[in-house]
C-alpha cells in the first residue's frame, strides 16, 4: 500500500512537470505560429516593393526629363537626335519602330499561332501532340540573344536575296524572327483556351453532321475567342518589350518612317543603346532613357491589363 | 415532286469534306513551321561554331584574337550569376507563395499582391536592367558587379517562382494536410513537414526554369553596364563579371569587322545552349522522379 501511494505522488509529480514542460513548448510552438506569418507577409510584401521601385525609379527620372524637355515636344517630336549640338527629343520614331516591328511580328505569330492551336487542340492525335508540343516548348526556351543572332546573321542575309534594297540592318527581319520567337506563346496560350471549350459542344455539333474545320470556326473559335483575343494581347505584349532582337538586327538609326527594309529603332533598343553609350548621369540624354522606358512601361502595362480583362469579361462560362 | 437533289447534296458533302483535309494540311503545316526554323537555327549555329570548340576556347580568357579567345570567364559569371539568383529567388519566391496560398486572408489586400504579380511577370525584362542599375548600381554604389546583375536578376524571375511554387502548394491535396491537423499538429508544422516536402519537385522544377530564364537574359545586363572585354576572372559577389550572352551580343555586334566572331557567337551559343538543355533535363528529371502521385 504505501509502495503504491509513494509511486503514485512520484507519477503524479512526473506528470505535472510533464504537463508544464509540454506547456513551456507549446508556447514555444505558439510564438512561432503568430510570428511565422508575419515574416511570411514581410516577405510577401517585396514583391510589391519592386513594383513600387519601378514606378518611383521611372516617374522620378522622368519628371527630371520633362523639366527640361517639355511634354509635348516628346510626345509629338518627329525628329530624335539625342546627341546632336542642338539636341531634340522626340519620341514618336521610336513608337513607331516598336509599332511596325510587332505588327510585323503579330502577323507571323498570330495567324501561325492560332492555326498551330487549332492543329493542336482539334486535330492532333495524343501520340502527335505529345511530339509536337515539347519542340514548341523547345522553341519557348531559346534565349532572345540566340534569335537576335540570327536575324542578324542568317534571315537578313536570307532576305536581302530577294529584297536588294534591304539595309544589313532593318526592321523586317527582327520583325519576322520576332514573330516566330513569339508563336509558341500564342499557341499555347490559345490552345489552353480551345481545350476548356467542353466537349459536349464539339460532340453536339460533329453529331449534326459538321465536319471538323466547320466545327473549329463555327464552335470552338467563337466559344474560346475571349482567350485567343487575350494570347494576342500577350503577344503583342511581349513583341513590344522585346530587347535584342530589335537592337542586334535593326540597328539604331531613328527613322521615322514606313518603309520595313529600312533600319528603325524601338523604344526597348533606345534604351539599350543610351545605357550602354554611358551616357553621364545628370545629362539630358541620361534622363531621356528614363522617359522612354516609362513610355515603354506603360504600353506594356495597358496591354497586360487588357489583356486580363478581356479574357475575364468576355468570357463564355460553361 | 423531289425534297433533295441527291447530286446536289453529295457534292456538297465532298466540298465540305475536301476543305477539312484540306485545312488539316494547313493546319499542320503551320505547326510546323515553329520547328522547321527551330531546325535551320540550331544547324545554322552547330555548323558556324561546333569547328571553335576545343579546351583552348572553353578554358582560356578573352581575347580580341579570334584564334586565342576563351569564354571561362563567361561560364564563370553565368555560374556566380546563379549562385546568386538561386537562394534568393528560392527564398523569397516560396515565402511569398506560402504565404499567398496558405495565409493571406482571401480580400483586397490578397487580390492587390496577385494581379500586381501578373503585372510584374508582364513588365519587359529591360526596365528591370533600369530598376537594377538605378538601384544597384548607381544608388547602392554596388557598381555592375556580380551581386548586383543577379540581384536584379532575381527580381525579373520572382515572379515566375512565385507562380509555379503557389501552383506547387496548391496541387498538394488537402487530406493531407487534415490529416496532419487531426494528428493535433499546428499549421506551420503542417507547412513545414507536410506541404512543403509535397510540394517540393514542383517548386524546384519551377525555380530550375526560372533560372535558365535569367542566365539566357541578355538585355538587364547591357543597361548594368557589362563591360565588352574583360579579363580577369570573377572570383566573388563584388568583382565585375561577364556572362556567355553577353559575349555573344558583342561578338554579334562585332561581326561585321571581324568574319570570325561570328564563329566565336555560334560556338558561344552552343555552349550556352548545352548549359540550358543540362539544366532543363534536371527539371524533367525531378519531375518525373519525384512527382508523387496522391
Amino acid at each position: 500500500m504505501s509502495i503504491n501511494s509513494h509511486t503514485n505522488t512520484q507519477d503524479t509529480v512526473r506528470v505535472k512537470t510533464l504537463i508544464e514542460e509540454s506547456k513551456d513548448s507549446r508556447k514555444l510552438l505558439m510564438l512561432g505560429e503568430k510570428t511565422i506569418p508575419k515574416v511570411l507577409f514581410v516577405v510577401a510584401f517585396l514583391s510589391l516593393l519592386t513594383t513600387v521601385g519601378i514606378v518611383l525609379v521611372l516617374v522620378t527620372e522622368t519628371i527630371e526629363f520633362f523639366e527640361r524637355v517639355s511634354v509635348i515636344e516628346f510626345f509629338t517630336g518627329t525628329v530624335l537626335r539625342p546627341l546632336s549640338q542642338n539636341p531634340e527629343f522626340g519620341v514618336l520614331p521610336l513608337i513607331n519602330g516598336t509599332i511596325i516591328s510587332s505588327l510585323i511580328a503579330m502577323l507571323v505569330a498570330g495567324p501561325i499561332g492560332i492555326m498551330t492551336a487549332v492543329f493542336l487542340s482539334e486535330y492532333a492525335s495524343d501520340r502527335t501532340r505529345r511530339v509536337l508540343k515539347p519542340m514548341l516548348e523547345l522553341l519557348a526556351g531559346i534565349p532572345t540573344i540566340v534569335y537576335g543572332f540570327f536575324a542578324f546573321t542568317f534571315v537578313t542575309p536570307l532576305l536581302r536575296q530577294f529584297i536588294p534594297e534591304l539595309g544589313a540592318t532593318n526592321i523586317l527581319s527582327p520583325g519576322l524572327v520576332m514573330g516566330i520567337m513569339i508563336i509558341p506563346m500564342i499557341a499555347s496560350l490559345s490552345e489552353d483556351a480551345m481545350s476548356a471549350v467542353p466537349n459536349a459542344m464539339r460532340e453536339g455539333a460533329l453529331a449534326l453532321g459538321a465536319t471538323k474545320l466547320e466545327v473549329t470556326f463555327k464552335v470552338i473559335i467563337p466559344a474560346a475567342l475571349s482567350g485567343i483575343i487575350a494570347s494576342f494581347v500577350l503577344g503583342i505584349s511581349r513583341a513590344i518589350g522585346e530587347t535584342m532582337i530589335v537592337t542586334i538586327a535593326s540597328g539604331s538609326s531613328k527613322n521615322f518612317t514606313l518603309d520595313v527594309t529600312e533600319s528603325m529603332q524601338t523604344m526597348t533598343a533606345y534604351v539599350v543603346e543610351v545605357a550602354a553609350g554611358d551616357a553621364p548621369a545628370g545629362s539630358t540624354i541620361y534622363y531621356s532613357l528614363y522617359a522612354v522606358a516609362m513610355t515603354l512601361f506603360l504600353f506594356t502595362l495597358v496591354m497586360n491589363i487588357l489583356a486580363r480583362y478581356v479574357s475575364r469579361r468576355f468570357r463564355e462560362e460553361y | 415532286m423531289k425534297y433533295m437533289e441527291s447530286d446536289q447534296v453529295l457534292k456538297k458533302m465532298n466540298r465540305r469534306i475536301l476543305y477539312n483535309n484540306l485545312f488539316k494540311g494547313v493546319f499542320f503545316l503551320a505547326t510546323t513551321v515553329g520547328i522547321i526554323v527551330l531546325a535551320i537555327l540550331l544547324i545554322q549555329v552547330f555548323t558556324e561554331g561546333i569547328g571553335y570548340i576545343n579546351v583552348n576556347f572553353l578554358s582560356g580568357r578573352l581575347s580580341t584574337d579570334p584564334d586565342h579567345a576563351g569564354i571561362m570567364g563567361a561560364i564563370l559569371g553565368t555560374l556566380w550569376l546563379m549562385a546568386v539568383v538561386i537562394p534568393i529567388t528560392m527564398l523569397l519566391g516560396v515565402c511569398t507563395a506560402i504565404y499567398n496560398e496558405l495565409y493571406a486572408k482571401q480580400g483586397k489586400a490578397q487580390s492587390v499582391i496577385q494581379t500586381n504579380i501578373a503585372n510584374l511577370a508582364g513588365v519587359p525584362s529591360i526596365v528591370y536592367g533600369i530598376l537594377g542599375m538605378t538601384i544597384f548600381v548607381r544608388t547602392l554604389g554596388l557598381g555592375s558587379v556580380v551581386l548586383a546583375g543577379g540581384l536584379t536578376m532575381s527580381l525579373l524571375v520572382l515572379p515566375i517562382v512565385i507562380v509555379s511554387s503557389q501552383e506547387a502548394i496548391r496541387a498538394v491535396p488537402q487530406h493531407l494536410s487534415e490529416a496532419s491537423f487531426g494528428l493535433g499538429a499546428t499549421k506551420w508544422q503542417t507547412v513545414k513537414n507536410i506541404i512543403l516536402p509535397a510540394a517540393l519537385p514542383g517548386i524546384l522544377t519551377g525555380t530550375i526554369l526560372a533560372l535558365s530564364r535569367a542566365i539566357g537574359e541578355t538585355a538587364p545586363l547591357v543597361v548594368l553596364g557589362i563591360p565588352a572585354l574583360l579579363i580577369p576572372f570573377p572570383g566573388g559577389l563584388f568583382d565585375r563579371f561577364t556572362v556567355l550572352p553577353m559575349q555573344i551580343y558583342y561578338w554579334t555586334l562585332d561581326a561585321s569587322l571581324v568574319d570570325e566572331y561570328a564563329n566565336l557567337a555560334s560556338a558561344t551559343i552552343i555552349v550556352l545552349l548545352f548549359m540550358l538543355f543540362l539544366l532543363n533535363s534536371t527539371a524533367i528529371i525531378i519531375r518525373n522522379k519525384f512527382q508523387k502521385r496522391y
